[in-house]
This record gives C-alpha cells, structure tokens and sequence, in this order.
C-alpha cells in the first residue's frame, strides 16, 4: 500500500527545548493512523509542521509522493486540539468563510454545507451566532468544516473532547464513512479506548522521540506476556500446587464460586500442558489469552521510557 | 491573494455591520463640526462686551479711556453710590463701574472695579493699561510742558502683517489661526484613529487567540497573510468611516453656510467689519469678512488653505501612521493572551504617540522650528507632527523626505511584527518577556 504521508527523520528545535528528535512515520493511504504519546510528547509540533504551520529544521515530508507544499493545504483538512470559531459571526457565514479559506468556491462551499448541515441535523442553526452554541453544537460545526472540502488527509487531534457519547457516536461513524471513501485519516488521542477500536496502525511518542509504531494487531500481539485467564471450579491450594514452579499465579478472584486466575507461563510452557496439569484437581470452565489493551502498552512504554530517560540525565 | 482578500472582507465587513460604527459614523461629523466651527466662531465673535461706567473723582481721565471691542466707557458725573445702584435699575445701560478715587496719583493701586458679570482678565488688563497710559501721559506733559498731542505723538500705532513668500516672490498673506486649528483638528484625528484602529487589530488579534480559531485559520493561510488581511480590512473600516465624516461634515458646513451665510443684516455687517479693523493682521480679511456673516468668513479663511494638499497628506499620513502602529498594535496582541496583559507592551507603542501629541503644542507655535523639522521626520511621530505643519505650508522635499520614511518603516515594522506574531498566536499560557519576544523576532519558523 503506498503511503499518503510520509515524514522521514523530523527534527525540530524550539530554543533549549527540542520538540522532535529523529520522528519518522509513515501512514498508509486509506489508513486510520493513531497518533499517541502523553502531553508535551511532540504530536503537536509533528501535526504543526505536517499542516505547513511550521517548517522542520531537519528531515523531510512527502504527501502522496511529492515533497509537501503549500498547493498540499486544500488536500489536507485538520480539526486542532485547540480549537474555536469567532463568536460573534454566524455559523452559516463562518463556516462559508473557513470553506472558501480551503479553496472552495462560494458555490460549492454552499452545497456541501446545506449537505452536511443535514446530515448532522443542524440545518436551522445556519443564522445562529456560535456564542448562541453549546460546546457540543460547536464542535460539531467545527467538525463539518474541517471534512467539507473533502481532504485526502484528516488531521484529527483529540476529536472527540467536548462531545456527548450519542454525540461521539455520530462523529466515529463519519470517521468510518469517509475512511470507506478513501480518505486517510491521522488521530491524535489521549483516549486509548478509541485508539483500539478505530485505528489501524499507531506511532507511540514520547520525549520528542519515537518509541513504537505499527498495526495495533502487531503492537498487541508484541506485547503479550504469556499471560492466561483461569475460570474453574474447586481447591484455590490444590491448584497453586498443581501450577508447580513453571507458571506463577498473578492474582486470583472469586467469583460466585467459581476462580478466576491470572497465570504466566514460562517461555518453554504451552497452553496444553497447562490444562494437562490443572485438569485434575479443579473442573476448568475457560482458558483465555490476555492480550493487553492499548492502555497498558501505552503505559509500559511511556513510563519505562521516563525512566530511561532519567536515568540517562543523571 | 484570493485568500487575503477574504480575510480583508471578513474583517472589514464583521466591523462595518456593528452597531458602534453607526453610532460613530453619525456622532463624529457633529463633534468634527463643533471642532472645526466653535473655535473660530469663538475666536472672531464676542458677545459680552462690557458698559463701564467711569466714576473719575480726578477727572484726569474724562474722554481719555478709549473704547475697545471689549469695553465701552461711558461718563454721567454721579457718586460712587448712585452709580452702582444705577447698575440695578431698569433703564441702566451699564454692566460695571470703574470708580478711580482721588488718591490715585499716589496711589495707583486703590482703583476698583463692580461688576454684575465677572469680566474677562484681558479686560481688566486694558482697562489698567489705559489708566497706566493717561497717568504717564498727564505725568509727561506735567514734566516736560507738552501738548496732548505732542504726548500721543510719543506713541505710533504698529501693526505686522505676517506674509508667506515662495522662490517665485509670491507673497500671501496667511490666516495663522485657521491653519493651526486645522493643523491641530487633523493631527487630533490621526492620534485618535491610530488609537482606535490600532487597538482594533490588537483586541482581533487576542479575540483569535482566545476563542482558539488562531490555529484552525493559519492551517489555511500563512500567519501573515492573516495579519496583513486584519490591518488592511480595518484599515478600510477606517477610511469607510473616515470618508462618512467628510461626507456628513461638508453636508453641515455647507448646510450652514446656506442657511446663515444669506441672512446678513446690518447690524451683523457693521460688528465684523468693527471686529476685523481692530485687528490689523487680519484686515486683509475685513472686506471679504464684511460681506457675510460668521459662516462666510469661516469659508473664506478656508480659502487661504491649499484643501487638495492637506486633504491628500492627511489620508498618506493618516494611512502611513495607521499601518505603522497598527502592526505593531498586531505583535502586541499575538504576544498576550489577554487584554489585560497588554499594558506592559503598550507602553513602548503609546509613549511616542502622546509625546507626539505634546510636541504638536509647540510645532504649532513655531511650524518651522528644529523640533517640529525633526519631530515630523521621526516615523513614529511624522504623521502628527507633519500634519500639524502642513496646512502653515512645508517644503516639498522635507514633506516626500518624511513619506518615505514612513514608508521604509512601515515596511520594516510589519516584517518584524509578522515574526512576532507568527510565533505568538500559538504560544499559550506565560506572558513572555522582551527578551523572549526579541528572540522570536530572529528565530526562523
């Protein structure tokens, strides 16, 4: 699959502080791209520098093969993580004005927003002053902007803050319409929950550096510990006597009678030979994989690498 | 460019449609009027002239104090007593007494003054200088056995008419007062629109920033595009409000003109033409004067002033001064978060603009002056100190010298003001500091 964004070896320096170190990423056209790393990470300045706003002082971006520039903007549409409109103008005439700022002419501009103003059920809002908005009716127009002229590449940074769950609904099915469109889209999130379910492949930063990238499967599947969910029925002791040297018991809990525990195995353990040693002495109801979720990863990595980092600068 | 021109008609038109710039639009050319109206109505018109009843107990000064436009004295022989009642009665025809007591050969300080309405200080003053004047006279004929005549003889009259000359030896006399107010009324406007507009940009700058569509916006176009869009489209709103005024402003001068320049009367005629021969520097005025009333001699004063020049230099000097102040009003804006926290990067803006003001007293004393050369060459405070100048006549070199000055540093000041701004509307938080400011000036984006 080729790649609609392409950045190689960003550096960027902000006086003392260095914001990017080396980033490289690479986001597959038609692709949900999650963007993660705590506050201060350097998401921001990599989105910045993607969105023309700032330059790199090293290293080099390519959109959909060509090196980025400025005729790129109309094809890139970005929702910032600190984000607004003017108060005192009309949603109607606002959002006119952003369109046209992208390139579109007052026509098309005008068609597409009658279209998307249905669509979101906001049609009578047209006249309304956004000081008249709540935080909700406003990112929702915020989000009609950012989509309406139909950009190759969406920018979303935090999408989802400042919206209800039916709300945040509404906004991931559009997310998904226009992936099946064929537009690629870059997520910057916080909220690991929403990384999981809708990206494809993520990059983790974190101290201006890039610490992990991949498909989520692939990330998942890297960070499983051997780890196996329990269910059974019968003697706790018996079946830590069972379990030997081999496995260690994580935790245990009981639940309605039943146990449920979590077991590392050694390298050298498979599943069957587990089951072989426990089935004697408790009935086994389930055996399951742990697969760790996007949260622990991010946060075993993120914390390691703090600590590394430490490290390094004593 | 399409990009800008939308930012321009965006900000032009948000402003245009708000109720404030009715208001402005409709109240400026009244208080513009009483500006350019009031002071020479002020100046050439006086209405409380004083009757002063003279009590001589010395008759030295019988016949001798001499009337001005001011002052009438008038003589009936009665004591002190009668005459201040008179000043009550029905029929009395005197505002005040003068009563000079028989001691003031020796002692000149005992004469004393009743008033019903307090007379200007310049009208105690003439009256003290024409005592001052009979007593040295009486002293000098006393001493020297001279006639009356020969004593007033002692005193010519002089009179000084200033006159402008050109190298074509061109000579006109100029109305000085008109071109001061004029000077002074214009240099007021620019100062009060360099304010007004300039804090504009600055309030649309933080108004941006604050409501987080900074970010949104410059993701579209570049950061100076957007801060050359703001200064422009109020720039318009300026000369749009600007240009309303003139409008109104020359609809209630002419409207005036017509309604109180036919209706002259005599007595009206004869007032002016008793006001303007008093006044020597103004006699070449007097026949143009005598043949209207107040309004016509405000328009013909008028005619002594090149309109065109004035006019044309205000709108350079008033755009000039505006782009000048107005991007650095701009950096201000992206630098704070807030308006509260603008007052500390105010200041090195305001100083020169109120030391131009303050300056503006004294250019206009003496328009041709080292401070006033200086001063209206300064890009900082050329436009009001020229403007000040121009309307007395200034030369064409020093006029041009001036403009492309203001030009080179307009020019200058939005470069380093689009670097300021293109990192300060995305810094949030901390108020930085000049010296963080000054490194954002030579960072690089």
């Amino acid at each position: 699959m080729s790649s609609i964004l392409k950045a190689e070896n960003i550096v960027k320096q902000y006086a003392a502080h260095r914001a990017l170190d080396d980033v490289s990423i690479d986001v597959p056209k038609g692709c949900i791209y999650g963007l993660l790393g705590p506050n201060g990470a350097g998401k921001t300045s990599l989105i910045r520098i993607i969105n023309q706003i700032t330059r790199p002082d090293e290293g080099q971006v390519f959109f959909d093969g060509a090196p980025l520039a400025p005729e790129h903007i109309s094809q890139i549409g970005y929702l910032p993580e600190e984000r607004g409109l003017y108060k005192k103008m009309e949603v109607g005439e606002q959002a006119m004005y952003l369109a046209q700022l992208k390139g579109m002419s007052k026509r098309e501009a005008k068609q597409k927003l009658s279209m998307w103003f249905k669509r979101f059920d906001i049609s009578p809002w047209w006249n309304k002053k956004v000081e008249e908005l709540s935080k909700g009716m406003a990112q929702k127009v915020q989000f009609i902007v950012t989509v309406l002229h139909e950009p190759k590449l969406l920018i979303l940074d935090e999408p989802f803050s400042g919206f209800d769950p039916i709300n945040t609904n509404i906004v991931k099915n559009e997310i998904y319409r226009l992936k099946e469109e064929g537009t690629s889209i870059i997520l910057s999130t916080h909220n690991m929950g929403s990384v999981e379910e809708i990206c494809d492949q993520i990059a983790l930063i974190n101290n201006s550096k890039k610490i992990l990238d991949g498909t989520v499967k692939q990330v998942k599947q890297d960070f499983k510990e051997g780890i196996y969910n329990i269910e059974f029925k019968g003697n706790m002791i018996s079946f830590t006597n069972a379990l030997g040297a081999a496995c260690e018991l994580l935790n245990s809990e009981n639940l309605d009678g039943r146990i449920s525990a979590k077991v590392k195995l050694a390298p050298n353990i498979s599943t069957n030979d587990l089951l072989k040693a426990i089935v004697g002495q408790v009935e086994v109801f389930g055996l399951q994989e742990v697969i760790p979720s996007m949260n622990d990863i991010f946060i075993k990595k993120v914390g390691e690498n703090s600590i590394k980092k430490e490290a390094n600068d004593e | 460019m399409n990009k800008i021109n939308l930012i321009i008609q965006r900000e032009y038109l948000t402003r245009v449609k708000k109720k404030s710039f009715l208001v402005l639009s409709i109240v400026g050319p009244i208080l513009f009027a009483a500006l350019m109206i009031v002071p020479a109505w002020l100046a050439s018109e006086d209405e409380d002239s004083q009757n002063v009843e003279v009590v001589d107990e010395t008759r030295l000064f019988i016949g001798q104090l001499e009337n001005s436009d001011e002052i009438n004295f008038g003589y009936e022989f009665r004591s002190l007593k009668d005459a201040q009642e008179d000043l009550f009665s029905k029929e009395g025809k005197y505002t005040a007494v003068l009563h000079i007591p028989k001691v003031v050969v020796t002692h000149p300080k005992t004469v004393q003054l009743f008033y019903k309405d307090k007379p200007k200080g310049s009208s105690i003053d003439y009256m003290e200088n024409q005592i001052a004047r009979i007593m040295e006279d009486k002293k000098l004929q006393d001493l020297y056995n001279l006639s009356y005549d020969q004593v007033s003889g002692l005193r010519p009259k002089v009179g000084i008419v200033a006159n402008k000359i050109d190298e074509t030896g061109n000579t006109e006399a100029k109305s000085d007062k008109l071109a001061m107010i004029l000077g002074l009324v214009l240099a007021m406007i620019i100062y009060f629109f360099i304010f007004l507009f300039g804090v504009q940009v600055m309030r649309g700058v933080i108004e941006e920033k604050t409501n987080r569509i900074i970010e949104v916006i410059i993701s579209s176009v570049k950061p100076f595009e957007l801060m050359m869009g703001k200064i422009v489209g109020i720039a318009l709103v300026a000369l749009t409000q600007v240009g309303i005024w003139v409008a109104l402003s020359t609809g209630i001068y002419a409207g005036a003109v017509t309604v109180y320049g036919d209706d002259i009367t005599n007595n009206q005629k004869s007032q002016i033409e008793q006001v303007e021969s008093s006044n020597p520097v103004g006699s070449e005025l007097a026949n143009a004067a005598s043949d209207g009333s107040i309004f016509m001699k405000i328009k013909n004063n008028m005619d002594t002033i090149n309109f065109p020049l004035v006019i044309g230099c205000f709108i350079f000097f008033f755009l000039g001064g505006y782009l000048l102040y107005g991007s650095l009003f701009a950096a201000v804006g992206a630098a704070v978060d807030n308006e509260t926290d603008t007052q500390q990067f105010m200041m090195p803006i305001t100083i020169p603009l109120i030391l131009a003001i303050v300056i503006a007293q004294v250019v206009m004393d003496n328009p041709d002056g080292q401070l006033a050369f200086w001063g209206s060459l300064f890009p900082l405070t050329s436009p009001i100190l020229m403007m000040v100048r121009i309307p007395f006549g200034v030369d064409t070199w020093e006029v041009a010298l001036s403009m492309g000055l203001l030009i080179i540093s307009f020019i200058g000041t939005t470069a380093m003001a689009g670097k300021i701004y293109r990192i300060g509307i995305l810094m949030y938080g901390k108020k930085p500091s000049f010296k963080e400011i000054g490194k954002w000036i030579v960072t690089k984006t």
